[in-house]
C-alpha cells in the first residue's frame, strides 16, 4: 500500500455554542461593552455565575477522528444531520481550523460543498462559469478549455448570455454543477450535491462522478442517499456524534446504517428531555404521529390504507409558520413529501401551539420501513426553524392489494393492476 | 500559466499539515497562486456594480464633480481661503478631492467586503485576504474614470501640468497603503462585531473634514506653527494630498518631505496591524461570520 493521500490523526473541532435571548447570531461590541460590568462583577465574586443573558456551550462536532484514505479510493461518508460529516469536509477543506488533532493531505483538494458557490446573479451565464471555476480553484485557461464541455453538459447554450437570476431554478442548478463536474483536482470532496435537480440530471451527475472516481482520483462523497453511496464507493464511513463509529465497504457501512437508523423512534417521535429544554421558547416540535382511521395503535399500516399525520407545535405568540413533511425509504430516498402551504401558505399562531393534520389517501408504498421527517418552518426573520429528519419511522405491511400484484416488492409504490391482453 | 501552476501542485511531496493554531507555512505562495481568484473578483466587483442602474458609470464622475463645486464655492468664495500657487482653487480642491475620494471609497469597500462574500467564506478555502484586495480595485477604477474631470477642468482653466505629473502612481499607492491597512483591520473587526460598519461612514465624513481637501494644508502650517503641521501629518491623507497637488500643480507647490514622510510611515505601520490582525483572525471566519 502507497502512503494515504488523506490522513486524519485525533482530529477534533470543536464549537463555542451561543445562547443568546435576543437570537442575534453575531456579537455586538456594544452587548460586549454592556455586559463588561456584570462580568467583572462576576469574575470579582469568584465567577459563580455566568455572563449576562449569554451562556456558551462547548460542543465537539468531531472528537478523536483517525482515518486514511489511499490514492484513488471513493470514500462515501454516512451519518445523520448534525453527526459531523460537513465538519470533516470543511476541515479537509481548510475552509475551517481544526481544534486538535493533524490532518495531512498529499495533493489539491477541490471542494464542492454547495452547487453554485459564487454564483451572481447579475452576471450572465457565460460570466458565472468564468467565475465559479475561478472560486473552484481552476485556471482560467482550465476553463476555457473545457468551456464548450460544460456548456454542453448543462444544457444551456441559448441561455449563455442571459443573467442567471432570469434562468430557471433547474438551469441554475445544471449550469452550478457542470462546473464543478469538470473539476480535476487529485482529491475531490462532494458534499450532499446530488439532492439537487430533476432526476434524469441526477442520474447524468451520478455518470459524471463515476467517471471522476473511474479515472484514479481520490473522492469524498457525502450523502443520505443510500442508493447512490452504493453505486459509487467502494468504501463507506459511517460518522455518529463525531466519531467513526464505522469504516468498511460500501455495502456493510450502508446497512449499518440503515439498521442503526432504526433505533429512531417508531409510530410517532417526542423530543427528548434535552432537546425540549434547548428548544424552550423557540418554535419546536412536540409530538408529531402518524395515525390510520382504519387501524387500531400506531406503526403498522396494511398497504392502501388512509394515513392521517398529526403534529404539534409549539411556536412563539404571532409567528408564522408552515409545516412540511417528508417520507423517506430506509435507503434514504425521498418518496412522498407534503407541505401545509400547499393548503394555507402560512399559518398565524395565536395561542402558541398549534395542531396540523395532514391526510394521505390510500397510501401504496411498497411494503417496508419509511423514514419521516418533520420540518417546522418560521416564516418570519429571526426565528430557528426546527426540522427533523427521521423523526419517527413505520412499517407498511402486506395487505390484500400488495398480495394481489405480482413482483410487487420491485419499486416505490403499487397500484391496481387491470390488464387487457389481446391475443 | 496553468502549467506553472499545476506543476506547483503535482510535485510529490506537494504536502499540507492542517493542524490547530498554526498558521500555514504556504500563505503567500497561496496568495500568489490564487491571483487569478483576486482578477475575478475584481471583474466581478466592477461589472456588476453599475448593472442595472440609470447614469451607470456617471456615479464616478457626478460625485466628485458636485463636492468639488461645493467645496470650491465654499472654502475658496465663501471663506476666502487661499489657493496654492498660481493655480486656480477648483483644480486645488480636485486634485485632493480625488485621491480623497479614492481613500474612502477604498476604506468603505474593504471593510465591508468579508461580511458581503460570507457565502464564498463557508463554503470554498482560499486565502482571504484576496477579498479585501479586490474590492479596493473598483475604487482604483472609480478613480480613473473621475480623473477625467480633473482633465476637463485643466483644460478649462488653460492650466498645464509639469513632468511632476507622472509620479501621481506613487500617491496613489500611498492612498491604497493608508485605505487598506484600516479597511483589513475594520473588515476582519466586522466578521466579529457587526457595529464597526457603522464606523466606517463616522470615519470617511469626519476625515473629509480633518484632511486638507478643501482647503490648502499650507493654512494649516501658517496657523499653527511646523510642530502641529508634523503631527498633522499623522493623518496619511495629508501626504497623500499635498503630494497629489505637488504633482499636478507643480512648482509653486514646495514638497514637504517630512510630512510625506510620516505620513508613509503611518501608513506603512497601518497596513502591518491590519495584516497581522487579519491574519491573526484569518482562520476562523468561517465559524462565526
Amino acid at each position: 500500500m502507497s502512503r494515504p493521500i488523506i490522513s486524519f490523526e485525533d482530529l477534533g473541532k470543536r464549537y463555542q455554542l451561543r445562547h443568546q435571548a435576543s437570537g442575534q447570531s453575531y456579537v455586538a461590541l456594544r452587548d460586549v461593552i454592556a455586559g463588561l460590568p456584570s462580568r467583572i462583577a462576576s469574575k470579582l465574586k469568584g465567577g459563580l455565575r455566568g455572563q449576562s443573558g449569554t451562556s456558551t456551550e462547548e460542543f465537539w462536532a468531531l472528537r478523536h477522528i483517525n482515518l486514511d484514505v489511499q490514492p484513488g479510493e471513493v470514500v462515501g461518508i454516512i451519518g445523520r444531520n448534525g453527526a459531523g460529516k460537513s465538519t470533516l469536509l470543511k476541515v479537509l477543506s481548510r475552509i475551517t481550523d481544526p481544534t486538535e488533532g493533524k490532518v495531512t493531505i498529499r495533493g489539491r483538494v477541490a471542494s464542492l460543498l454547495e452547487v453554485g458557490t459564487g454564483f451572481h446573479p447579475e452576471l450572465t451565464g457565460r460570466e458565472n462559469i468564468f467565475l465559479n471555476g475561478a472560486i473552484l480553484g481552476m485556471s482560467r485557461n482550465e476553463i476555457r478549455r473545457k468551456f464548450d464541455e460544460i456548456v454542453a453538459f448543462a444544457e444551456v447554450e441559448q441561455f449563455l448570455d442571459t443573467p442567471v437570476k432570469r434562468y430557471s431554478s433547474g438551469m441554475y442548478v445544471r449550469l452550478a454543477f457542470a462546473v464543478a463536474a469538470h473539476l480535476e483536482p487529485e482529491i475531490l470532496v462532494v458534499d450532499e450535491v446530488l439532492a439537487v435537480g430533476d432526476a434524469a440530471f441526477q442520474k447524468k451527475c451520478l455518470g459524471k462522478m463515476q467517471n471522476v472516481a473511474g479515472a484514479g482520483r481520490t473522492v469524498l462523497f457525502v450523502s443520505h442517499n443510500m442508493t447512490a453511496i452504493n453505486a459509487l464507493c467502494k468504501r463507506g464511513v459511517v460518522i455518529d456524534q463525531g466519531q467513526v463509529v464505522f469504516s468498511g465497504s460500501a455495502d456493510e457501512a450502508t446497512k449499518q446504517y440503515s439498521e442503526h437508523h432504526q433505533i429512531c423512534q417508531f409510530g410517532e417521535y417526542r423530543p427528548s428531555a434535552q432537546k425540549a429544554a434547548q428548544r424552550a421558547g423557540k418554535a419546536h416540535i412536540v409530538l408529531a404521529r402518524v395515525t390510520s382511521p382504519s387501524q387500531e395503535g400506531t406503526g403498522y399500516f396494511p398497504c392502501g390504507s388512509d394515513l392521517v399525520f398529526t403534529i404539534h407545535c409549539s411556536v412563539p405568540v404571532g409567528s408564522s409558520v408552515c409545516l412540511g413533511l417528508g417520507i423517506n425509504s430506509r435507503m434514504g430516498e425521498r418518496v412522498v413529501t407534503a407541505h401545509s402551504s400547499t393548503q394555507q401558505t402560512s399559518t398565524k399562531s395565536t395561542s402558541g401551539e398549534l395542531r396540523f393534520e395532514c391526510r394521505l389517501s390510500q397510501v401504496s408504498l411498497v411494503p417496508g420501513t419509511y423514514m419521516v421527517k418533520v420540518a417546522l418552518d418560521c416564516l418570519n426573520t429571526g426565528y430557528e426553524d426546527d426540522a427533523i429528519d427521521d423523526a419517527f419511522s413505520f412499517e407498511i405491511v402486506n395487505s390484500a392489494l400488495s398480495r394481489q400484484t405480482k413482483h410487487s416488492h420491485k419499486g416505490v409504490a403499487i397500484y391496481e393492476q387491470t390488464w387487457g391482453i389481446d391475443n | 500559466m496553468t502549467t506553472t501552476s499545476s506543476n506547483i501542485d503535482e510535485r510529490p511531496d506537494f504536502e499540507i499539515c492542517l493542524e490547530p493554531g498554526k498558521s500555514e507555512r504556504h500563505y503567500w505562495a497561496d496568495l500568489w497562486r490564487y491571483r487569478e481568484l483576486f482578477y475575478i473578483l475584481a471583474w466581478r466587483d466592477i461589472s456588476v456594480r453599475y448593472k442595472q442602474t440609470v447614469v451607470g458609470i456617471g456615479w464616478a464622475v457626478i460625485q466628485p464633480l458636485l463636492s468639488m463645486l461645493v467645496m470650491t464655492v465654499i472654502f475658496g468664495q465663501v471663506a476666502g481661503l487661499p489657493s496654492e500657487g498660481g493655480a486656480p482653487y477648483a483644480v486645488m480642491v480636485l486634485s485632493a478631492m480625488l485621491p480623497w475620494q479614492f481613500f474612502a471609497t477604498s476604506l468603505t469597500t474593504s471593510s465591508a467586503s468579508l461580511v458581503g462574500n460570507a457565502q464564498l467564506i463557508s463554503k470554498v478555502y482560499f486565502p482571504r485576504l484576496i477579498i479585501p484586495a479586490s474590492a479596493v480595485i473598483t475604487s482604483l477604477v472609480d478613480f480613473l474614470i473621475s480623473f477625467v474631470i480633473l482633465l476637463g477642468t485643466m483644460v478649462w482653466f488653460q492650466f498645464v501640468p509639469s513632468w511632476r505629473i507622472l509620479t501621481l502612481p506613487l500617491f496613489i499607492l500611498l492612498a491604497f497603503v493608508a485605505a487598506i491597512g484600516p479597511g483589513l483591520f475594520i473588515t476582519a473587526l466586522n466578521v466579529k462585531y457587526r457595529d464597526f460598519r457603522y464606523v466606517v461612514p463616522f470615519l470617511v465624513q469626519f476625515g473629509l473634514y480633518v484632511s486638507p481637501v478643501g482647503f490648502s494644508s499650507a493654512v494649516i502650517r501658517d496657523k499653527f506653527g511646523e510642530t502641529a503641521f508634523m503631527l498633522y501629518s499623522l493623518n496619511p491623507m495629508v501626504g497623500v494630498i499635498d503630494g497629489f497637488r505637488w504633482a499636478i500643480i507643480g512648482e509653486t507647490t514646495p514638497f514637504h518631505w517630512p510630512s510625506v514622510a510620516i505620513s508613509l510611515a503611518t501608513a506603512l505601520l497601518s497596513l502591518f496591524i491590519g495584516i497581522s490582525y487579519f491574519r491573526r483572525v484569518e482562520r476562523g471566519f468561517a465559524d462565526i461570520i
